[in-house]
């Protein structure tokens, strides 16, 4: 805990690593912008409370293990070991980064949450998809259909500048649908995001969860990426 | 509802298990469904899955896995997999199959059709409660055993590789222990010497609807690693919900009983294989060069001509 403290305050790293000569990165669990109840009804503070200091911490947690077991198997050139370690790297790595995001994709509706999109980015998904609702509606679709775990995303291609809605299995992040894909929204479809409220009923889920859902944080990765002109 | 559906599905109980019927290996076309439930009419026979309901009550497995899960998991999730299907299929070509059939077909060789995930998962969730019996877990016995003691070293190892296949599927699947029985067989490439060490215990997992019978295993025993299966009783811990299915759930019985029938059904096929074998050799015995000297004519025929 003393050792992640120290990584994330980006002090000096310790001896240990620099006789090595290898980086580790520690990652830690972010705060969340809002409390746990704060997105009720749409999500209670229950599922909220769970999903990320279990569900979150849980990936954080293994994504730091396996980059240990990483460090340890590239310092003895063992790679048998490293090729092993690809998937728990992919799983726990892609839950942290997914997670990440998530959170900031939500927020309270007395903090923005459910205010559609402004400015470029809102005249963008007009252009791409008509309107905000068949938007809504294509992303309630696909994660509704999508099989088993994982999570529906409105990504932007940062070379062809267009807005794209697609899925992910399990926690792969969306960069490993495209390397130009930067993900603005992402929902998560695992059951653990709804089942202690919603049960077996996901579209009610998604129905709700617009509710909560923070166009504004969505729409700064976007000028960021699209800067608008004039 | 519950009720009405429970007893349509009583002369079913009766019927072969589902899992090792032979249309699991030989022409899947035959209906065994159409004795449960078939309506004959002048038009095509409509798509009829039944939902099969667990072999007790729902309240009967608690407190271990509370009714609460089955009321959603069988009632729900089990249900919706089912309805689905029969929508899917009314009128294709799976309608009519058994449901071994219809998962077989529909996953086409990894090449997957729509209908294999509600096939799939209809299977799996009756396999899956088929697995479990009020008063289980405790330790396997007699020929089960054996087996795994020969293959995994010691029942605590089984027990070690299980719960780490079931915890290591990362996002929604299934945690198997199965039969490995098949042989290399693909296409005119043939085992060439086939032994008894080819038959073992395996433990495997599957993601989301998969199940091992599409590689070919009897599968013998299986755990629902869906969130949907342990959320409401353990929430995210998931190991714990593992090590309480082997320690309290699990029918060692039924496994018993799935492993004979599976040996069997082994057996069956090598003996079907042999005697497939010694009737293409008899016909070729006699006369067998002539008829060898005739077929490359044939094909030096053909390549004269082209």
């Amino acid at each position: 805990m003393a050792f992640r403290t120290l990584v994330t305050k980006k002090s000096v790293r310790s001896s240990f690593e620099q006789i090595r000569g290898l980086q580790t990165t520690a990652f830690a669990l972010p705060d969340l912008d809002y409390d746990y109840g704060a997105l009720e009804p749409a999500i209670s503070g229950e599922i909220m409370k769970l999903h990320h200091q279990k569900h979150h911490q849980a990936y954080v947690t293994n994504y730091n293990k396996a980059l240990e077991q990483l460090d340890a198997a590239v310092s003895k050139s063992d790679s048998t070991s490293i090729a092993k370690l690809h998937t728990a790297l992919k799983f726990n790595g892609g839950g942290h980064i997914n997670h990440s995001i998530f959170w900031k994709n939500l927020a309270p509706v007395t903090e923005g949450g459910g205010e559609p999109p402004k400015g470029s980015f809102g005249g963008a998904i007009d252009s791409q998809f008509g309107t905000l609702e068949a938007l809504v509606q294509k992303m309630n679709a696909e994660g509704a259909a999508l099989q088993g775990s994982g999570w529906v995303w409105l990504g932007l291609d940062k070379e062809l500048k267009r807005l794209v809605v697609e899925t992910t299995a399990n926690q792969d992040p969306l960069v490993s649908s495209g390397a130009n894909l930067v993900p603005l929204l992402g929902i998560d479809v695992w059951e653990h995001a709804y089942y202690l409220q919603y049960k077996n009923v996901r579209p009610d889920y998604l129905k709700n969860i617009w509710k909560v859902i923070n166009w504004k944080f969505a729409g700064e990765v976007y000028e960021k990426e699209c800067p608008s002109t004039g | 509802m519950a009720a009405t559906s429970t007893a349509s599905l009583l002369t079913c109980a009766f019927l072969p298990r589902q899992g090792f019927s032979e249309s699991t290996r030989s022409p899947v076309w035959k209906n065994k469904q159409k004795q449960c439930k078939r309506r004959y009419g002048p038009q095509v026979v409509t798509a009829k899955i039944e939902l099969k309901p667990p072999p007790y009550m729902l309240n009967a497995l608690e407190p271990h896995m509370s009714k609460e899960t089955l009321e959603y998991h069988w009632g729900k999730h089990h249900r919706g997999y089912v309805d689905n299907l029969n929508k899917q299929i009314v009128g294709t070509e799976l309608d009519g199959l058994t449901l071994e059939g219809v998962v077989l077909v529909s996953y086409n060789k990894g090449d997957i059709l729509p209908a294999f995930n509600n096939a799939a998962q209809t299977w799996n969730h009756e396999f899956f409660w088929e697995s479990m019996a009020p008063g289980g877990g405790g330790k396997p016995s007699g020929d089960l055993l054996k087996l795994i003691n020969r293959d995994f070293g010691s029942f605590e190892a089984f027990v070690e590789e299980f719960k780490l296949a079931a915890t290591s599927q990362f996002g929604s699947g299934w945690a198997w222990l199965a039969y490995k029985a098949n042989r290399l067989d693909v296409g005119n490439a043939v085992n060439p010497l086939p032994t008894e060490e080819d038959k073992k215990l395996v433990v495997v997992k599957s993601p989301n609807a998969v199940n091992p019978l599409v590689w070919d295993y009897f599968p013998l025993l299986t755990i629902d690693v869906w969130e949907h299966s342990y959320y409401i009783d353990f929430e995210n811990r998931r190991a714990e919900y593992i090590s309480t299915f082997l320690e309290k759930l699990v029918s060692w019985e039924t496994v018993s009983m799935r492993l004979e029938i599976a040996k069997s059904r082994s057996t069956e096929r090598d003996k079907e294989a042999e005697r497939k074998r010694r009737e293409e050799e008899e016909a070729n015995l006699p006369g067998g060069e002539a008829t060898e000297m005739y077929l490359e004519s044939e094909g030096e025929e053909s390549e004269a001509e082209t």
